[in-house]
């Protein structure tokens, strides 16, 4: 029997394959509550703000944002790291459930992954739109031409960066997609109208459920995941390349990597978890969802805020260590004690020192504290990345062009933007598909009706 | 339920056994055997034909999207004039002289547009900000077009008939007729303006000048006799004391005094000599920053210092040690150490301080070596007490006809308001004005003047020196220059023209004096085309001076006395905006002051000290004698007990430019001792609580105690020229490469700037900005920090907020060799060429501004918005007629792309096709970019760094030089040579 890695079972009660396809496509089948609609609109409106600003960011000019002649990156690089952190968690799950085989994931993963599809969208918006000439964006692909022919800058990490994102969307929409096949198989097989039945039909690829398809899917899904897992390592890295090669002070450190990687994992979890109370609280999926995942997620995230608050301090220390003075100005003074101590504060407390409580187990199992603390997680890994971009650049090595950042309607208009979409999509996500992948979940209970002994619970938990 | 599939007949007979997992899924036995031995698992991929598809989808929709190309029409001469190639550029020599500045210029004309200034070299390669911006004022769509009379259009012949008419009548009527003009430095012009005055009966000339020496001239009248400036020569005093005199920023000829300061300061192995300095001032003038020592005085202190020092110089008049914290018995014994190669010089315009510092250089001998009273300077001849009864004139109707010219007293005149109002009593009032100003709106004709450089003209700005001025485009609108108006209006007088006139002048005049032995056509031709003759003269003869006077002179205008807690004001010109004569050029405009960092404003000036007793804080607006409102600029280094703001700001009738910025100040100055007093008392200060957005430019000011700036004094220079820059040794110690060295050869640009020569003026700003049409961003877009200026002048202060020492560090691109830009860029924008020089292609940035972020130095510049024409940048980017003034050899640049200092490669490459084409090496003084070239004190000096022998080469081997972060290891291509400050201890 599989259970959490905390070891509380991964389905609660008894179910009967018939009941979990029931109460899985239910969340489709049904119409939708009246909070899906508030959200709906919510976040619809988010996105035509959205919209308006990125039209005017298009048509008018950078100049909208806040950005000046010293801090050239602003918001936009901010939301983008923070977007793609968030996206990192779905990958992560995948990766276990396939290639780790740790069944506990399989009830998150597919809303793991719509996250991630969804902030990597949100994400990938940011390095297009604060292009000063998006209509040339072309330029940054290798492809042949007459201009000599003209390459890429393949020093650039910016060029890799497109690479990696590009390689991650593209890897992260195709295991989601190819994931749901079998259960939109299943949607098409028990659709009402012909209209669902024929899109159902199309996105299902023909499936029947014979063993030839299952071999296949297993394989597919084998490989994807075989190559998604160097990505989720892969992407943080070389987005905190943008940072780590180059000479700005509180960027040029080689802790960047590893620390950007734990900190994507950390706050993807942490999101994971804030959509899993929601979806959990909207949803009568509380058997599925269980107290033993979220618990499984939040001991992930005292892992994850004990690396990341080795990095603050090993970063702390190593630009006293080195002696560097710019270095010790922007984490001495500029951060630590000067005109960025708030934000760096708030992102020592969010990150590396509140999620320290999920120690306790009456915290771990208390709903309402666990929500607060995968929020604060959240907010902190935004102020992680406001200090990194904005300190480093607003003081960096000459006082004459030391200038700080303030953002405009237009910079917050396509951050709330990106917020609508990240939610429109998991709203007509979980309209759409059921949000838990239907055949797992019944490979899991199926193996809980052959195999299920109740002593074994017991034994089982370290 | 699916279709079921069967392969064989075997297969079909079978009944396939369905165990049902979920709702659809079964498991076929055969099916799985099927699979095992399936040969279709192998089939042929399709990737080359995908790829191909790709492949080709993408080339299309490049292709699709990349056709479009506006259409150009070019369309050749008919007939080519003689001279004109196009695409090249031809130079004339001519002069500018606007009343407040004298340039003797060449000019540069691309396709028959002027479109930079450069300084005739003959007389002084440097220029100012202000005469680097005068060729914008050329294409102000503000210009006056056409003569008009009551604000309506109207034409010459009319307007001429109707002002001679009057003029007849005023004459006629035995009332007076008055030219009011600024000072006119042309010769021509004067024996023009005499004819004129005889042909009227009752005519006077009246000269005005709103920034005005009438005090010095006052005070050389009753001590010598001669009503006179003294030509000044700052490169034979080894001793200077300034007193309130910006020479090098703002008074009376800076562009010359900063080239002659800067020669007699210049330090190096060799040469250890260097003038010493010291200011005393209330603002915190460009002057008081590069002195040696600065010492913070208030205006009405510095008549007793003066008397002091005169004093202790054996002058015979009683005087107390004032108590101002400076040595005067040191600085009195330094000045006699060097008697007769000192100069001091005083900008207030008081005659009892003008009489005192005219004594005192007359006790050290400096008349006849550092001063020149034989050849006085023509400059600021205005006549305040002549002004003064010509506003009562008027009022008492006595004036019947007013013709000015160049001035626009009812702006800057103290009484500017009641200069107005005397207008109303005058019958005919006829401006010149070149553009609308607030005079030429109470007058009842406007006929405009034309632009310099679409005139004719001479000039003699000290005695035996003469230029010339000849026109660089036809007249682009519909005006007349002011000596062909005055020609017109002289009765009698056959009219063939100012230029016939100019060179009748030169033939009776100038050609005799000048003792050339050539035809007057080819000395014509000649003066024409060098710009400048001089007349050899007799050698400087020692003026007598009557000392005795000075008694009388001190008795009569009586010390301003204490003023108490009473804070004074000191009025004072920008070095952009000056009297606000130009105040509707974009590019002045938004030149940060050198050391508020100010643009787009006046303010008042206030000390730290003053500002914590007081409250103040930088943006609040205050107002004054309940009269004036500004914001307040807390700045370091005004004399406590002072406040001071910038004069020509606050236009009313102007261009779109210069309307509502700043406050006209002028209404609080007042006459005192009959010249126009600049500083004095203020009677109230009070703060208004409301806040002003100043445009600032640079928001920290301590270098935080990084090696930015490097700084040692004479003495230790001497025991050792790595004094203050000891740091670069440690640096180069610990440098170390992975990669290829960098290898000089060819050619391998490079710029050493020499902080010691440096005054901060910012000439080389506009240069920049004329010279690679940088466009002007507005007061909002500045105030976001998105200056576009491609060479920046950082200001860093140290030391004691009451006077602090001043650094300027003029910051151009670097040019690394190992670019910190060039090797984030993903789309290989900007890279380094092989002769050194960090390039950008406009044409392939997408504007990701990771370089921008990267670049350790800040010089790259993003355009944010599409600053041409875009009308929320009305600025001279923005009209046909503005859009002259681009360079066609320099891209302009759209929306969304980064852009920086180039080198000026278009000079470079200019210079470099011309030697290929003559078949010759390229020579190091063939190329200069605008910065060098505009620099008054050849501060910047550009060279191939691969020559060895290059000065640029020579400059790097002085141990002065470093390089800004080398540290960095990013090979900058631009050192910095220390700066040596000529102190005492």
């Amino acid at each position: 029997m599989d259970t959490t890695s905390a070891g509380a079972p991964l389905i609660e009660g008894k179910m009967s394959y018939r009941q979990v396809t029931d109460t899985l496509s239910g969340t489709v089948e049904r119409k939708p509550a009246k909070w899906w609609y508030a959200g709906m609109t919510l976040s619809t409106l988010a996105v035509l703000f959205g919209l308006w600003a990125m039209y005017t960011t298009v048509t008018v000019g950078l100049g909208t944002w806040g950005l000046n002649n010293s801090t050239a990156w602003g918001w936009d690089i901010i939301n983008f790291v923070w977007w793609i952190g968030i996206g990192h968690a779905g990958t992560a799950f995948t990766i276990f459930l396939i290639v780790f085989r740790a069944k506990w994931a399989a009830a998150i993963n597919r809303t793991a992954e719509a996250m991630t599809v969804f902030a990597v969208m949100c994400a990938g918006l940011f390095p297009l739109i604060h292009l000063g000439r998006l209509w040339l964006v072309f330029f940054i692909a290798p492809y042949p031409n007459t201009r000599g022919p003209l390459w890429v800058g393949y020093n650039s990490p910016l060029f890799w960066d497109v690479l990696a994102i590009t390689t991650y969307l593209l890897l992260s929409v195709t295991l989601w997609y190819f994931g749901m096949i079998p259960d939109l198989a299943t949607m098409r097989d028990r659709a009402k109208t012909k209209l669902s039945r024929t899109i159902y039909g199309f996105f299902s690829m023909g499936w029947i459920g014979s063993v030839r398809n299952w071999m296949r899917y297993e394989a597919l899904t084998k490989i994807l995941a075989g190559l998604a897992a160097p990505l989720v390592v892969s992407v943080h890295t070389i987005v905190s390349l943008n940072f780590a090669v180059s000479v700005i002070p509180g960027w040029h450190t080689t802790i960047l990597p590893p620390y950007f990687f734990v900190g994507a994992i950390f706050s993807g979890f942490a999101m994971v978890l804030t959509i899993m109370i929601l979806i959990r609280k909207a949803f009568p999926l509380t058997s599925f969802i269980t107290m033993g995942h979220l618990n499984s997620i939040s001991r992930v995230l005292i892992f994850g805020s004990m690396v990341i608050g080795l990095a603050y301090a090993t970063e702390l220390f190593i630009a006293w260590y080195s002696g560097v003075e710019y270095e010790m100005f922007t984490f001495f003074k500029s951060r630590a004690t000067g005109r960025y101590a708030t934000t760096f504060w708030i992102m020592v407390v969010c990150n590396a020192i509140i999620p320290q409580l999920l120690w306790f187990r009456k915290i771990r199992h208390s709903i309402g504290w666990l929500l607060a603390i995968s929020i604060i997680i959240n907010i902190g890994m935004w102020y992680e990345r406001y200090v990194i971009l904005i300190s480093s650049l607003a003081q960096d090595f000459l006082p004459s062009s030391w200038v700080t950042f303030t953002p405009t309607i237009v910079d917050i208009g396509i951050y709330v933007g990106t917020f609508g979409i990240f939610f429109t999509g998991m709203l007509l996500f979980i309209r759409a598909i059921p949000m838990i992948a239907i055949f797992e979940v019944k490979d899991l209970a199926g193996e809980k009706r052959e195999d299920h002994k109740p002593d074994e619970d017991k034994t089982e938990k370290t | 339920m699916s279709k079921k599939y069967w392969k064989s007949l075997d297969e079909h007979s079978g009944i396939p056994r369905k165990d049902y997992i979920g709702d659809f899924d079964y498991v076929n036995k055969n099916e799985i055997e099927d699979l095992l031995h399936e040969e279709s698992l192998n089939t042929r991929s399709s990737r080359r034909d995908f790829l191909k598809l790709f492949g080709y989808s993408i080339a299309a929709s490049a292709l699709a999207a990349g056709c479009e190309q506006p259409i150009h029409k070019a369309i050749p001469y008919l007939f080519q004039p003689e001279e004109v190639v196009p695409g090249r550029a031809v130079y004339y020599a001519t002069t500018c002289f606007d009343g407040d500045d004298y340039g003797s210029l060449v000019v540069k004309v691309r396709d028959g547009r002027p479109i930079k200034i450069e300084g005739n070299e003959l007389v002084e390669r440097g220029t100012s900000s202000r005469l680097q911006a005068s060729v914008l004022n050329l294409y102000d769509t503000a210009r006056q077009d056409f003569p008009a009379e009551n604000g309506n259009r109207t034409g010459w012949q009319e307007a001429d008939r109707k002002i001679t008419a009057a003029l007849d009548e005023a004459s006629a009527s035995g009332r007076k007729t008055v030219l009011l003009t600024g000072t006119v430095i042309s010769p021509s012009t004067r024996r023009l303006i005499s004819e004129f005055l005889e042909a009227r009966p009752g005519a006077e000339w009246v000269r005005y000048d709103p920034v005005s020496f009438s005090a010095m001239l006052e005070a050389h009248r009753l001590l010598s006799g001669i009503r006179a400036i003294p030509r000044m020569h700052f490169d034979r005093a080894d001793m200077i004391v300034g007193f309130g005199a910006d020479f090098l920023g703002t008074w009376l000829n800076p562009v010359a005094f900063a080239r002659q300061y800067a020669d007699r300061r210049r330090v190096s192995e060799d040469n250890t000599r260097m003038a010493r300095h010291i200011q005393f001032e209330s603002i915190l003038s460009v002057t008081g920053a590069t002195a040696d020592e600065r010492y913070p005085v208030r205006p009405s202190a510095v008549r007793e210092i003066l008397e002091y020092l005169y004093q202790r110089l054996g002058g015979n008049e009683p005087a107390s040690p004032p108590g101002t914290g400076a040595e005067l018995d040191d600085i009195a014994a330094e000045l006699l150490e060097n008697a007769g190669r000192s100069l001091v010089v005083c900008g207030y315009n008081d005659i009892a301080a003008q009489a005192l510092v005219a004594a005192i250089n007359q006790l050290l001998g400096n008349y006849g070596t550092t001063l020149d009273l034989d050849r006085p300077v023509n400059f600021r001849q205005g006549n305040d007490e002549a002004m003064e009864s010509l506003i009562e004139d008027m009022f008492r109707g006595d004036v019947a006809a007013i013709v000015i010219h160049n001035v626009n007293p009812v702006f800057d005149h103290p009484r500017g308001e009641d200069f107005g109002g005397g207008l109303a009593f005058v019958d005919l009032s006829v401006s010149l004005a070149g553009s609308a100003d607030e005079t030429s709106a109470l007058c009842k004709f406007i006929c405009p003047d034309s632009h310099y450089l679409e005139s004719w003209g001479d000039a003699e700005p000290w005695g035996g020196f003469f230029s010339l001025q000849q026109p660089a485009i036809r007249k682009l609108g519909d005006t007349r220059q002011m000596q062909e108006s005055l020609m017109a209006w002289s009765s009698g007088e056959s009219n063939s023209g100012y230029h016939e006139y100019l060179r009748s002048y030169w033939r009776q005049e100038i050609y005799p004096a000048s003792g050339s032995r050539e035809t007057f056509e080819d000395f014509w031709n000649g003066s024409l085309q060098s710009g400048i003759v001089e007349i050899p003269g007799a050698g400087q003869g020692r003026p007598s001076f009557n000392l005795q006077a000075l008694t009388g002179i001190l008795q009569q205008s009586p010390a301003a006395g204490n003023p108490g807690d009473r804070l004074e004001m000191e009025v004072y010109q920008s070095i952009a905006i000056g009297s606000g004569r130009h105040a509707n050029n974009p590019w002045l405009q938004e030149l940060p002051d050198p050391v508020s960092k100010v643009c787009w404003d006046n303010y008042l000036a206030v000390s730290p000290s003053d500002a914590a007793t007081l409250l103040l804080d930088t943006g609040d607006v205050v107002l004054l004698n309940d009269l004036v409102r500004l914001p307040v600029v807390v700045q370091p280094g005004q004399a406590p007990g002072t406040v001071s703001a910038a004069m020509g700001y606050g236009r009313l009738v102007s261009g779109m430019v210069a309307s509502g910025v700043g406050t006209n100040v002028m209404p609080l100055a007042g006459i005192c001792g009959g010249s126009t007093a600049y500083s004095f008392p203020l009677s109230s200060l009070a703060k208004t609580g409301e806040k002003h957005r100043l445009a600032l430019t640079q928001s920290h000011h301590s270098m935080e105690g990084r090696p930015i700036v490097r700084e040692t004094t004479l003495a230790e220079y001497r025991r050792n020229p790595s004094a203050g820059n000891e740091i670069r040794q440690e640096i180069l110690e610990h440098m170390y490469t992975l990669y290829d060295p960098v290898r000089l050869d060819g050619l391998h640009w490079g710029m050493s700037i020499d902080l010691n020569a440096c005054t901060g003026c910012s000439a080389c700003v506009i240069a920049c900005q004329a010279e690679n049409n940088i466009p002007v961003i507005g007061r909002e877009e500045v105030y976001r920090r998105r200056i576009m200026h491609w060479i920046r002048i950082d200001r860093y202060y140290s030391g004691d907020p009451d006077n602090p020492s001043v650094h300027f560090m003029p910051l151009p691109c670097q040019h690394c060799d190992h670019a910190p830009c060039e090797s984030v860029c993903p789309v290989a924008a900007t890279s380094q060429s092989d002769e050194g020089v960090n390039q950008m292609a406009y044409i392939r940035c997408v504007g990701t501004k990771y370089c921008i972020n990267n670049c350790p130095y800040k010089v790259r510049r993003f355009n944010w918005f599409a600053y041409t024409k875009s009308d929320n940048f009305d600025f001279n980017m923005n009209s046909e007629r503005g859009r002259l003034v681009l360079n066609p050899d320099v891209t302009v640049r759209e929306r969304g792309i980064v852009e920086k200092c180039s080198f000026c490669i278009q000079r470079i490459q200019e210079a470099k096709i011309t030697a290929k084409s003559e078949n010759r090496v390229l020579r190091e003084d063939e190329v200069i970019p605008a910065c060098a070239q505009a620099c008054p004190s050849k501060a910047i000096i550009f060279g191939n760094r691969a020559d060895g022998n290059s000065r640029v080469s020579q400059l790097f081997a002085q141990k002065r030089n470093y390089h800004l972060l080398e540290e960095l290891h990013t090979l900058p291509a631009v050192g910095y040579l220390t700066r040596v400050k000529n102190k005492k201890s």
